[in-house]
């Protein structure tokens, strides 16, 4: 299952980029998606354990990721 | 009741005059603008960006259950994105209620409520020249108002 992870602000700075390709097998949860992420060179400026949202809404690790699913790295937002 | 997210400047007296009625005694409107010193250091503006989709849907879901929590059909939030001058407004919240409790805490409860769910980011913009990201989980930023 291919993916492209939304990224934003200095996440995205972080990545010089702001949507990340990542490939992960059937049945993989946010939690799977994370530790992929946070493993790559540039992900170690992440906080290991950062918020995700799957669909606009923020979810637990443990939530499976479909294809299709639209999943974002939120970085602590800072509204206001 | 409205929610917006908006990349034009805000017009807060409009905010007010739209959830005024006869029917409430108390209308409060919350205007959060870009100040020039933040946690000791000289801000010369804000750049605000959002994960808009995520961002338009979190604030009408505060903005209904304000309107829930409150009792009142009347509350108005509009938060602007782009390139922020000092002083501009960044966030405008307008509530009417019939009576000034509901009226006052529901305006301090919606810009809370932004504050810790709204996906939007700034990058503040300094007079030495450099920039970066605000991040309120930062103990620096304890005591950020």
């Amino acid at each position: 299952m291919k993916l492209n992870v939304l990224l934003f602000a200095s996440y995205a700075d972080a990545f010089g980029k702001d949507r990340l390709e990542v490939t992960l097998p059937t049945g993989a949860t946010v939690s799977d998606l994370v530790r992929e992420v946070t493993s790559r060179s540039d992900g170690a400026l992440l906080p290991p354990t950062p918020a995700v949202a799957v669909n606009h809404r923020h979810v637990r690790y443990d939530r499976v990721i479909a294809p299709g699913d639209e999943v974002a790295i939120i970085p602590p937002v800072a509204g206001g | 009741m409205r929610s917006a997210i908006v990349e034009r400047p805000l017009d807060p007296a409009a905010l007010l005059a739209e959830v005024a009625s006869v029917a409430n005694g108390a209308s409060i409107l919350f205007v959060g603008t870009v100040r020039d010193v933040n946690d000791g250091r000289a801000v010369t503006g804000i750049d605000y960006t959002a994960y808009l989709a995520m961002a338009e849907r979190e604030l009408a879901d505060i903005v209904s259950e304000a309107c829930d929590r409150f009792e009142t059909a009347h509350v108005v939030v509009e938060h602007r994105l782009g390139t922020l001058s000092l002083g501009d407004a960044s966030v405008a919240i307008a509530i009417a209620h019939p009576r000034r409790g509901p009226a006052l805490d529901g305006a301090r409860w919606v810009i809370e409520a932004l504050k810790q769910r709204v996906p939007i980011w700034k990058r503040e913009h300094y007079a030495d020249g450099t920039r970066s990201w605000v991040d309120p989980s930062r103990p620096a930023a304890a005591t950020r108002a």
